[in-house]
């Protein structure tokens, strides 16, 4: 029996050594690079508010997330008085352990994705990051504190509200594709050659505020705003368990960011990627430059910035990153200038292509989103609970559904007259407008409704 | 050989879970019991290759009826119901009716297949690497066979939502 | 997929357990869940025999459960909630006790 089973196990790992590999260098290396995007927040804000941001902590403040990291890992662990000690250690760990599971079904460029070719592909990330939710509630009523079960209660509110807006804004695009599966998504926006956030700008543009929401990001993040109720559910969690929280709320910022990137920028694909081999269209081929290009603008400007800086180290630091950004230039030109020297080898090279470049575009595209995430929080105040409410349940919604409703006639009228790709632009946008017109037409027969309202029992009470 | 490992896994959480959560004197550990639970029914529909049954489970019924349990208990005031008696006086006739119960569907189940001419089917199902996608069939027999439930469905969806905005409204 | 007795039994086990949960418990909150445990051990029955018969039915018919038992959740929680009114002057408050009259 016991050599049945190590012979079981062995042939387990022979078929799922590389997902197992892949799954545990994820969850290993998430912590630094979520540490590192904080960093990345903390100085975008900094710049927006025309200051500079950490620079203590290392060369130009880039060792500041692991001085973050340690002083939370050697924080001391208080659990409040009365609080419930399974609920309040197993809370940070359902946030975590949702957000780490709903990255596994991700796919980074064509190769990259541990949990390979998942039939719900898509569903199967946006159901797993729900689970959160429970983090969430659970934490406030473990803290046995009024405050934290009210941040919680309100937190949670808003991420069901706006959960239903998001996952009708995904259905609208995935009308477009006719599977769930992540590798056909991005095949059919390949297929198209127009990418679905051309096609379904409402769902997009739902999904954006929804995905907002859900990571609560301000502009709504009443919930766990400072001035509001402390830290809303995480007041009573501090140290190892306030830090889990911290990465399970970044780590959702690239789920949301990802899923966004794959069904409506185009995933891991170039822009204009499926004229590769159109006739006519070879011109557009110069974007394959594009990431190289952009690498060594970065290296040149950080060689340019070397002689302004105050300290010998931080001249030696901004020429070790100028190197770095080199040679990862160098890599990612390799496939280009490899298929245009030696167009015999286009077969052999198409593989490392897709993947070097498949992942650039992807990482870039998410980073474009969660700078736009971090823009907001920057620039809009926060928006009072009843207003976030009201948005989510009297405007997105109905919103997104209208949009479900309009796009599928479209596709039909589309498939009628067959049209393809770019044609299709002609019966989405209308349907576009109309959803955004139907929707604005509730909102103001809502207030026309509202303020009537008001006038009546204004009047009974001047009458009274 | 992995199929019984992990239906074993699953099948212990469920069954140990659903038990914990039957017993439990404080109502939040019950609810969390039953989610563990919920959750290792899921792994049980993965296991049977049911894999948009597994997400639907994960979202409607851990992530929808779960959450909307726990915000019922949270308006609950728990320290009174703390101190109060949790099991019914009939509990150990309950009990020995239930048991009961399973001896004889258990039985049942045994002896079936063994008696000739009775029982359940031997079918050998199909093999895992041949079945068609999951989701595309589910979706196919919702819209072309199971039209009309599916509609009669989503009335009914509408009036327990109607239903419960109703009684959630402040008396006027 | 393992012979169909394993799922028969596990569908069992927890149908039992939901059963004995129902009868037994005083709190109206832990009856509903016992409830919902119930309906799980159904879905387990229909999806395990689905995979037996290769019929997607099975599966089908499980969805239809799990939207039912959102809908049942639902409205039975807003009772219990319209039910048990807040507590007033201190009392001792909403408690979701269904009271056993002797």
């Amino acid at each position: 029996m016991m050599n049945a089973a190590l012979q079981a196990t062995l042939e387990f790992l022979k078929l799922y050594w590389a997902p197992l590999l892949c799954g545990v260098a994820v969850v290993a290396i998430l912590p630094l690079i979520v540490g590192y995007i904080v960093l990345v927040e903390r100085k975008i804000m900094a710049d927006m508010q025309a200051r500079l941001g950490p620079m203590r902590v290392g060369p130009h403040g880039l060792l500041q997330p692991i001085a973050d990291a340690l002083k939370l890992l050697i924080k001391e662990d208080i659990i409040p008085e009365n609080a419930d000690k399974l609920v309040f250690w197993l809370a940070p760990v359902l946030s975590v352990g949702a957000g780490l599971l709903s990255l596994a079904g991700l796919a980074i460029g064509p190769a990259f994705q541990i949990a390979q070719d998942i039939n719900i592909g898509i569903l199967f990330v946006v159901g797993i990051s729900a689970l959160g939710i429970f983090g969430i509630v659970l934490g406030g009523w473990a803290s046995n504190s009024h405050y934290s079960l009210m941040g919680a209660l309100r937190s949670s509110a808003q991420l069901v509200s706006y959960e239903t807006a998001a996952g009708m804004a995904l259905v609208s695009a995935l009308l477009f594709t006719g599977s769930l599966n992540i590798k056909s998504i991005v095949e059919a926006q390949s297929k198209e050659g127009i990418w679905f956030v051309l096609l379904a700008p409402v769902a997009f543009f739902t999904y954006l505020v929804a995905s907002i929401a859900e990571t609560n990001r301000a502009p709504f993040d009443l919930p766990e705003a400072e001035s509001e109720l402390v830290a809303g559910y995480m007041t009573e969690f501090s140290g190892f368990r306030w830090s889990l929280y911290f990465l399970a709320e970044y780590t959702n910022m690239i789920v949301v960011a990802s899923v966004a990137t794959t069904l409506f920028l185009g995933g891991w694909l170039r822009p204009f990627a499926s004229v590769h081999e159109l006739p006519g269209f070879h011109f557009l081929n110069f974007l394959d430059f594009i990431p190289t290009l952009l690498l060594v603008a970065i290296a040149a400007y950080c060689v340019v910035r070397t002689p302004k800086q105050p300290t010998r180290v931080q001249e030696l630091f901004m020429l070790a990153v100028a190197g770095l950004c080199f040679v990862v230039a160098l890599v990612l030109a390799a496939p280009v200038v490899l298929r245009v020297i030696k167009p015999s080898l286009r077969e052999a090279i198409a593989p490392f292509y897709a993947g070097i470049h498949g992942g650039f575009w992807f990482i870039f595209k998410v980073s474009l989103y969660i700078y736009f995430f971090m823009w907001l929080r920057f620039t809009i105040p926060r928006y009072r609970f009843d207003q976030l409410m009201r948005l989510g349940w009297h405007f997105l919604i109905p919103l997104s559904i209208i949009n479900v409703l309009l796009v599928g006639v479209a596709l039909i009228v589309g498939a009628h007259f067959q049209l393809h790709g770019w044609g299709l632009l002609l019966v989405t946008t209308p349907a576009a407008i109309v959803a955004l017109v139907a929707a604005f037409l509730i909102l103001a027969l809502e207030k026309q409704h509202d303020a009537r309202q008001e006038q009546t029992a204004a009047s009974d009470f001047y009458a009274g | 050989m992995l199929d019984r490992v992990l239906f074993y896994f699953f099948a212990g959480i469920a069954v140990a879970s659903a038990a914990l959560m039957v017993t439990r004197r404080n109502v939040v550990h019950s609810a969390i019991f039953l989610i563990t639970a919920l959750l290792a029914t899921a792994g049980i529909f993965l296991q049977l290759r049911a894999e948009f049954l597994f997400i639907v489970q994960i979202i409607l019924y851990v992530g929808g009826i779960m959450v909307l349990f726990v915000f019922v208990i949270m308006l609950v005031n728990l320290d009174v119901a703390l101190q109060q008696i949790q099991f019914a006086r009939q509990k150990w006739v309950a009990l020995i009716v239930a048991l009961a119960l399973a001896g004889q569907v258990g039985v049942m189940f045994w002896t079936s297949g063994k008696m000739p001419g009775q029982g359940l089917p031997v079918l050998t199902a199909v093999a895992a690497n041949r079945l068609p996608l999951n989701s595309e069939a589910v979706a196919k027999s919702l819209f072309d066979s199971y039209l009309l439930p599916f509609e009669i469905a989503s009335v009914l969806l509408l009036v327990a939502m109607i239903g419960a905005v109703v009684m959630a409204k402040k008396r006027a | 997929m393992l012979p169909i007795e394993n799922y028969l039994f596990l569908s069992l086990a927890l149908f039992i357990i939901g059963v004995i949960g129902v009868v037994t418990r005083r709190n109206v909150i832990v009856v509903l869940m016992s409830i919902e445990l119930i309906l799980n051990a159904v879905n387990i029955n229909l999806v395990a025999f689905s995979r037996l018969y290769g019929d997607v039915a099975g599966q089908v018919f499980a969805l239809f459960i799990i939207a039912d038992a959102a809908a049942e959740a639902a409205v039975g929680l807003g009772i219990i909630i319209a039910f048990f009114p807040e507590p007033r002057n201190g009392a001792g408050g909403r408690n979701g006790f269904v009271e056993v009259v002797a």
